[in-house]
């Protein structure tokens, strides 16, 4: 069961990329679909141009944006859980969705969104990055930062995100408050080609630290002073994971909003599933967060359509049952 | 036999004029521009609206297309249109991108709640129908209702003074500010928006009525569902004591008749001036086609 986890993991997010290409609300014939992809691919086929059209720009853009979203927030929940030995850890402990949103609703409320696509985006990245600078400068102290004081500090500086974005919120038009609205639930309608070439190299961040830091958590969960007898430097470790995670979590929210229940639930779930050792943890859970964001993002193209559900209502809303079994089934092992 | 080839020829010529008209497959994101749609005859050509589109009724019974805020690419595609006609305020903007990019004609209308942009808008959707002609006796038709309403309003004397609420759920109701589609209306028809302290909606608060002294409560039909009915919104502390003291009177219309600015607005304005000006008797406009559900 658990040398076939990645694998199955991986057939999961294949399966769900499949769906995303083949299903949508305009019906197209599978062949079209092959069609399409094989000239994308560079063979000299004969693609319906519609077809083309929509699998080209529309589905498969979307669908690696939604698995590369995906991907990042299953690693960097399961890294902040692993770092924080903290099951309700998630990357918003480290005020980066906070900060983000933050960035976000002022590009809206101060009308720099309509500007040009862009600008939400880089205003939402610099707020994600900036809050989890905050947070790692007010918890380190002689060089150290403990992680107490880090999940300590991250609670202010949310709060404080928080009450600014509620003020801009107060003070929006009708107009505005919808749009933020929308952005806090989450889409990843607005993919484009070059957003996803943007995305990759913050993803490839991440996973390039993958091998070091699942090395240092699975020692950090014997206890900090622990860790350092392993050898483990422990505040590089800390220093990269959050660091990386700020980055790599920050770029994706910018792009798509913060989509919850992902990042911290997947982890979980992964957990419960395989035990703690990250080395399978970590990608296990990049994968299954990756399917998950794509199926979630095919039934919300699907269900209403011609309209669509934001996408972040149905994660939680596939997730949330799912996850609530796995708790009622193994209370005992989570006596944490 | 030369007089029935021609016949013949003009005959097929017209067929091929009416099927290229007919092939086209409209997409609208915004109620005005549906209205607008339906007004010049080419209702039948619509595919698609926009959650707000919902008069005529038959505009309601067509595919939804969401929020228009919050369009679906491949969703609008499914329609297979050819063309979207959308506000500005339609979007997201990457969405639009896609459309566009993906060889949809897409063609947005300007803003306004001026006489002149409601106009512009008919005229820029009567040329992308190709129905120039009726796009021309359609605005000529409202600029003159319009005029004809704003001509009967009284010159001199005091203006009422008229508070436009908006509520939906169980959530605190909203008070207009300036730089509205309500406040728009309000001050078209000869009021005073009763709160102009700052711009778009604002939550209400009780001390905020009482200083705003209003004479008129102006709310939508559906707003008043939302409270539970005219009683209960003079129940409102807010409202309560102007409401006791006997000078408060609560106005309703439905929300896309009152702030749709399409073809019924000239009709909508009469009704807000008939209303906030009772001693006047404002003559009642000619009845138009386009004011019928059933249209």
């Amino acid at each position: 069961m658990r040398r076939a986890a990645p694998l199955v993991a991986a057939a999961l997010l294949a399966m769900a990329l499949v769906g995303a290409l083949a299903l949508g609300p305009l019906r197209l014939p599978v062949g079209d679909v092959l069609g399409a992809l094989g000239q994308l691919a560079g063979l000299s086929l004969q693609a319906d141009p519609q077809a083309l059209a929509v699998v080209g720009s529309l589905r498969l853009p979307r669908a690696l944006l939604a698995a590369l979203a995906g991907a990042v927030f299953g690693l960097a929940g399961a890294m902040t859980q692993g770092l924080f030995r903290n099951p309700l850890a998630d990357p918003g402990v480290l005020g980066i969705a906070g900060g983000a949103s933050l960035g976000a609703v002022s590009a809206i409320f101060f009308g720099v969104a309509s500007l040009s696509v862009w600008a939400l985006p880089a205003t939402g990245f610099v707020g994600g990055l900036a809050a989890a600078l905050l947070v790692s400068r007010i918890a380190r102290s002689d060089g150290r930062t403990p992680v107490a004081t880090l999940l300590l500090a991250g609670i202010a500086v949310n709060a404080l995100a928080m009450s600014l974005t509620g003020i801009l919120v107060y003070a929006s038009d009708d107009r505005q408050l919808r749009d933020i609205s929308l952005w806090l639930m989450g889409s990843v309608g607005g993919a484009t080609p070059l957003r996803i070439w943007i995305l990759v190299p913050f993803a490839a961040l991440l996973l390039a630290g993958l091998p070091f830091f699942a090395r240092g958590l699975d020692a950090l969960m014997l206890g900090e002073r622990e860790a350092v007898h392993l050898g483990i430097g422990i505040e590089t470790l800390k220093a990269g994971v959050i660091g990386c995670v700020a980055l790599a979590v920050g770029a994706v929210v910018s792009c798509v909003g913060p989509i919850g229940f992902v990042g911290l639930v997947v982890p979980h779930i992964a957990r419960m599933i395989l035990g703690p050792g990250h080395r399978l943890l970590l990608p296990v859970s990049a994968l299954a967060s990756a399917a998950l964001l794509v199926a979630a993002d095919t039934f919300a193209r699907l269900a209403v359509a011609p309209a669509e559900l934001p996408v972040g209502l149905v994660t939680a809303a596939i997730g949330a049952p799912f996850f609530a079994a796995m708790v009622a089934r193994s209370k005992r092992r989570l006596a944490l | 036999m030369r007089g029935f080839l021609v016949g013949l020829f003009c005959l097929s010529a017209a067929t091929i004029c009416l099927a290229g008209e007919t092939s086209q497959r409209i997409v609208v994101a915004g109620s005005g521009l549906t209205e607008i749609v339906h007004a010049l005859g080419a209702g039948d050509r619509l595919v698609g609206v926009d959650t707000t589109s919902l008069f005529p009724a038959r505009a309601g019974e067509l595919p939804q297309i969401g929020y228009l805020r919050a369009l679906s690419a491949e969703g609008i595609l499914s329609l297979r249109p050819n063309l979207l006609l959308a506000t500005e305020d339609a979007g997201p903007p990457a969405v639009l991108q896609q459309l566009s990019s993906a060889g949809l004609e897409v063609l947005r209308a300007r803003e306004g709640f001026e006489p002149e942009a409601v106009a512009a808008r008919i005229e820029m959707v009567g040329r992308a129908l190709g129905k120039e002609s009726e796009a021309a006796a359609l605005q000529a038709t409202l600029l003159a209702d319009i005029a004809r309403v704003q001509a009967a309003l009284p010159v001199a004397g005091p203006k009422p003074r008229v508070l436009f609420l908006l509520a939906a759920g169980s959530a605190v109701p909203m008070v207009s500010g300036r730089d509205t589609a309500a406040s728009a209306m309000i001050v078209a028809a000869g009021g005073v928006n009763a709160v102009d302290a700052y711009r778009g909606y604002k939550p209400l608060t009780p001390e905020a009525i009482a200083l705003a002294a209003p004479d008129f409560v102006l709310t939508t039909e559906q707003s008043l569902v939302a409270l539970g009915g005219r009683e209960a919104l003079l129940r409102l502390p807010a409202f309560a004591v102007l409401a006791r003291s006997g000078g408060l009177r609560v106005l309703s219309y439905d929300a896309v008749y009152l702030l749709g600015f399409g073809p019924r607005t000239a009709h909508a304005l009469r009704d807000l001036a008939a209303a906030i000006h009772p001693a006047r008797q404002l003559p009642a406009l000619p009845h138009r086609p386009w004011l019928e559900a059933r249209f």
